[in-house]
């Protein structure tokens, strides 16, 4: 609907990272679905995401990681939101954020120790992203 | 014969050149002594009087003119976050030629606006968040602003669903709107801002700084001059449909107070495998180093650059270099005669200055490991493959050794990351005639750039 207005992403692979594949396509995906996507591409730092979002406004920030450095990149994220005034603000985070064979739930549980509303594992499809955003930002009403 | 007639009031000298549109050259030039507490006019005149002893009397068919005079156009801006659209903000001012006093990011407190009140500027941008994005910084300054009661005009050009907003709490202030000069996230739109700066410019300032007079005599807009010699450059250096540029170049300006430097040169990276960070910047970019300048900001060239290496190239001990440069600020106007030891403080200053200023314009480039193998990260713009360097500026054409001194805007191994050209062909304004022809470029642009070509000196490579 183009009444309401389209709810703002910030997305990029976090770290030392270079993989832009799957960047590529969850900007589409999540274009497709609707949100308005700030994409800021790969090795991307805390601190431009942040700055990102509060020009843009943004609903939420997407975070990739796709080499296993994800939890020492991700840490001190929610912090550091919280000290530049986006309290609250939803933070997701996906792909191949650990390295090792780790049950999932127990990294689950350290990314939302960390402050981060939802941590997806290795293969999770742009669909279980866009139900979690949708949920997380209160869009089950608008249907697309 | 088709003379005509530039004018560039400068804030200590007022420069004329008078041209020749038939036989596209130089019929002369002067420059004559001017106060901002005298009448502007009483330069123009005392200046005409010499001119017209070396070309005998002229006809003028057309009056063009830039003004740096009384402080040159004077900015503050203010912008949400500061590396974007303070950034931007910034980006905007200095492109359309403007010396920016005051530069605020996030919401002003009452403390920046006893220095805005203080500051007096001649315009004000206001600018934060990207198209329906943050509006709550833009709201807020333009609050805080409203309560200053500005008698300077301000020009609005944030986050488009808060403009109208802006302009309503600045209701009884000069206000004018422009799209948002970052609409998207990395995205710039700086254009429109900066022909609504000039033509504020044209209409209020020239009027307040005792121009109006001089207006009546010219024959088309007066622009800053900063935006003159920006129009010169971007002309020399993309050409006309007529006459071919010189290419992607990077332009020095070294003065008394300031130095400016030019770059027109997309500036992306070059290689696959590295990646770019921050705001693009536009083609044609315009900074000021407002330490670093031969005079009144000397001092700023040897904190930047250290004693130690003044002392290096001008072959002095560094008391003896500390001990100049204390004397070069208490005489501004001070230039060396013929060789000694002032000219070879100069030729270190210079050089300091340059390198400092090209290495604050140009982009740098970092190198990481990845998992993927080594990666870099650029940041600003890469000049690495301009070919050409344009020097001007009283201080740089007044020496002989101008070339070695433009060489130190060349890419060194002292410092790797910074990615200046790495060989270049040195352009030497020794006439002084790029703000002039900045001034032709809008209506006369193939005569213009034939006669930069063939005024100015050039050298081979430089490596």
């Amino acid at each position: 609907m183009d009444s309401v207005k389209k709810k703002v992403l910030v997305i990029g692979v976090i770290g030392a990272d270079v993989h832009a594949v799957g960047n590529k396509i969850l900007y589409h995906a999540f274009t497709e679905a609707g949100f308005d996507v700030v994409n800021l591409g790969v090795m991307v730092s805390q601190e431009e995401y942040i700055a990102a979002a509060i020009e843009s406004n943004a609903d939420a920030i997407v975070v990739s990681s796709l080499y296993g450095q994800g939890e020492l990149d991700c840490r001190g994220m929610r912090q550091k939101c919280d000290e530049a005034g986006l309290k609250g603000i939803p933070l997701l985070v996906g792909g191949n954020i650990v390295i090792g064979k780790q049950k999932f739930e127990d990294v689950e549980k350290r990314f939302k120790d960390m402050g981060f509303d939802r941590a997806f594992p290795p293969n999770t499809t742009p669909e279980t992203t866009i139900e979690a955003l949708r949920e997380l930002l209160h869009m089950d009403g608008d249907a697309q | 014969m088709r003379p005509v007639l530039l004018i560039d009031f400068g804030s200590t000298y007022t420069k004329l050149t008078a041209v020749d549109l038939d036989a596209e050259a130089v019929l002369g030039t002067a420059a004559s002594y001017t106060t901002v507490q005298t009448d502007i006019n009483e330069g123009l005149t005392k200046g005409l009087a010499l001119l017209e002893e070396k070309t005998g009397k002229l006809e003028y068919t057309e009056t063009f003119a830039c003004s740096s005079a009384a402080g040159g156009l004077r900015m503050v801006t203010s912008g949400l976050v500061p590396e974007l659209t303070s950034e931007a903000a910034k980006l905007a001012s200095l492109g359309a030629g403007a010396k920016i006093i005051g530069l605020y990011s996030f919401e002003m407190t009452e403390d920046d606006l006893e220095d805005i009140r203080a500051a007096k500027p001649d315009i004000f941008l206001l600018v934060g968040g990207t198209d329906g994005g943050n509006k709550d910084c833009v709201l807020h300054n333009a609050r805080m602003l409203a309560a200053l009661r500005p008698a300077f005009p301000i020009v609005v050009a944030g986050n488009r669903a808060a403009s109208r907003e802006c302009e309503r709490i600045l209701e009884g202030c000069e206000v004018h709107v422009c799209p948002n000069v970052m609409p998207k996230f990395g995205v710039l739109n700086i254009e429109p801002t900066q022909s609504k700066i000039r033509e504020i410019f044209l209409g209020r300032i020239v009027q307040a700084k005792g121009l109006s007079q001089v207006s009546g005599l010219l024959s088309d807009i007066l622009m800053p001059t900063p935006s003159a010699v920006l129009q010169a450059m971007e002309l020399l250096s993309k050409g006309c449909e007529e006459e071919r540029g010189i290419g992607d170049l990077v332009g020095v300006d070294v003065g008394g107070a300031t130095t400016d430097v030019y770059s027109m040169a997309d500036g992306m990276p070059e290689q696959m495998n590295t990646v770019y960070k921050g705001l693009p910047e536009p083609f044609g970019k315009r900074t000021v180093e407002g330490d670093i300048g031969m005079r009144y900001s000397v001092k700023g060239i040897l904190e930047a650059a250290g004693t130690a290496r003044a002392a290096e190239l001008s072959g002095l001990s560094e008391a003896r270099v500390e001990e100049l440069v204390a004397w070069l600020r208490e005489h501004t106007d001070s230039v060396p005669e013929g060789p000694g030891e002032m000219e070879d403080l100069d030729y270190a200053l210079a050089s300091l200055a340059v390198e400092t200023a090209v290495a604050r314009h140009a982009g740098t480039i970092e190198e990481t490991f990845t998992m993927m193998g080594r990666t870099y990260v650029q940041t600003g713009k890469n000049l690495t493959n301009v070919k050409q360097i344009v020097v001007t500026g009283g201080s740089l054409i007044h020496t002989r050794r101008v070339v070695e001194i433009a060489r130190h805007a060349l890419w060194s191994a002292a410092q790797p990351a910074s990615l200046r050209p790495r060989e270049a062909d040195v352009w030497v304004d020794r006439t002084y005639i790029l703000a002039a022809m900045g001034l032709l470029a809008g209506r006369y642009p193939a005569q213009a750039l034939r006669m930069m070509k063939k005024e100015m000196e050039k050298h081979g490579h430089s490596k």
